[in-house]
């Protein structure tokens, strides 16, 4: 099977084997994929808290005087829409071509030091590029890769009484953390984001402290989640998945990400060109499979005006029933029937508009 | 590990019951089901089928993937178990009750080529390093 030595490993590795997760190897990391029941796991983040150990993931600081300038010219979404500090964007990072090389949290906290959050399997690419383009545009930027922090999600109508039970203190800055806005608290990073659909928190620690923080947060509620629940929450919640629903090759406005993508001022950044020149003949879109059995990636899509395909699907433990996001032609609206190839089945999915679920609720009809 | 002496088994993880009348009840064994993760969907043979040995002719579907179940050897589907259909999550709790179909093998000698207990132990552990 793998090779364990080659794998890297989070600093709460030893914590996920004595809570006898099962580990995968997620990209080359032993990650937990599940403690026991997938789909238990994935209901106790709609009902109550649970924790998910997002270490994998690279903070990565950028310092220095032009910051701001940087990212206005690297990422398709505007960071003039931050103003206030530990306000945070959700961005592409694209290519010349239009791709996306990366999606990516940016923390805003003054105008000498943003933070960003990129995926773990990109981190190296990501680096590599912001270096190369912090040197060609002379930005005399500071990228410090921070593997020296843990970071765990704490997400679940539960997640603000866990966190505030297990890190005494942190309750006068939950009480006033709006979504999408992060804190400072010492070495702590306090962040109410999350790729569930559901409230809650993403926290950086030192990595030496989070075991302990872990088995507080644990006593405090939380429900330790593996990455095959993550994966459930994050569709069902209608969330992108880099490498799955979008990649180097294709646009941001083919993947459901226009809404990232800022053409209405005229600021000049990477990709830009290639969009405004490129024709859109393609849609990200919601699939409710009305017949039995499961979408996954890859399986065909068939539509009156041509063929598509599946990113990303999965049964939906919330619907009890599968869901998918696929790549289909447009002009297919929410509401119409089209057919799915799988295996040797052609079976009918409702096209509809996502997220399927937030906060606990089902959206879709 | 979960392995009844009494059962026999294929590479393919598929558990087989030799039953009183020469026919063959078929599952998929514990450690498949451990594999696969939470089950979500099920689907069995026609009955009256007639299946070559390692055929594909059910599948099992978790929450994580889809995958394959073979016919242990030769031979025609007597029944399909539309319980386990109606219930994917069965094969998880008891994968030795939760049986998929039975088979009237085409040859009752070729049941001999199936794995016992302990061949099938051993490479379940063999497939672990």
């Amino acid at each position: 099977m793998t090779n364990q030595a080659a794998l890297k490993q989070t600093p709460l590795n030893a914590t996920h084997r004595e809570l006898g997760a099962k580990m995968v190897d997620f990209g080359g990391w032993d990650m937990p994929v599940n403690y026991g029941s997938q789909i238990e796991e994935h209901h106790a983040v709609r009902s109550g808290c649970g924790l998910f150990d997002v270490s994998h993931m690279l903070p990565l600081d950028i310092r220095g005087a032009n910051v701001r300038a940087f990212l206005r010219r690297l990422v398709a979404n505007n960071v003039d829409k931050l103003q206030v500090s530990g306000k945070a964007l959700y961005s592409c990072m694209l290519n010349e071509a239009g791709g996306v090389i990366d999606d990516l949290i940016i923390y805003f906290m003054d105008e000498n030091w943003f933070r960003l959050v990129v995926n773990a399997g990109t981190a190296e690419k990501d680096l590599a590029w912001m270096e190369k383009m912090n040197a060609d545009w002379d930005m005399g930027l500071t990228l410090t890769p921070r593997r020296d922090l843990a970071m765990i999600a704490i997400q679940g109508p539960n997640a603000t009484q866990a966190l505030n039970e297990a890190l005494p203190g942190v309750d006068s800055i939950t009480a006033n953390l709006k979504p999408f806005n992060a804190a400072a608290m010492g070495e702590m990073f306090i962040a109410r984001t999350g790729y569930t659909g559901e409230d809650g928190f993403e926290v950086m620690v030192l990595a030496k402290s989070a075991p302990f923080f872990w088995r507080a947060l644990m006593e405090a509620g939380g429900k330790p989640i593996g990455l095959g629940a993550r994966d459930t929450l994050r569709l069902e919640a209608g969330m992108n998945l880099y490498g799955q629903d979008m990649d180097d090759t294709t646009s941001p406005l083919e993947s459901g990400l226009a809404w990232t993508v800022d053409l209405k001022t005229d600021r000049d950044f990477v990709g830009r060109k290639a969009l405004e020149s490129s024709e859109i003949t393609r849609q990200l879109a919601g699939l409710l499979l009305l017949d039995k059995g499961v979408l996954r990636s890859h399986q065909k899509i068939i539509t009156k005006h041509g063929e598509g395909e599946i990113t990303s699907g999965t049964f939906s433990p919330t619907l009890q029933q599968s869901i998918a996001l696929g790549r289909i032609p447009l002009g297919i609206a929410p509401g119409e029937v089209v057919e799915v190839e799988i295996r040797d089945k052609k079976l009918k999915a409702k096209v509809v508009k996502y997220p399927f679920v937030r906060n606990g609720k089902i959206l879709i009809a | 590990m979960n392995i009844p002496a009494n059962l026999k088994y294929t590479p393919s993880h598929e558990w087989v019951r030799v039953e009183a009348d020469g026919t063959l009840t078929v599952g998929i064994t514990h450690h498949a089901q451990d594999l696969l993760g939470d089950m979500v969907f099920i689907e069995t043979p026609a009955t009256g089928r007639t299946l070559a040995k390692g055929e594909e002719c059910a599948v099992v579907e978790s929450v994580k993937a889809a995958s394959d179940v073979y016919a242990p050897v030769a031979g025609e589907v007597i029944a399909a178990n539309a319980d386990v259909e109606a219930s994917p999550e069965s094969v998880n709790k008891d994968a030795y009750s939760a049986w998929m179909f039975t088979l009237k093998p085409a040859n009752a000698a070729d049941v001999a080529g199936l794995l016992d207990a302990a061949a099938y132990q051993k490479l379940v552990e063999s497939e672990a390093h």
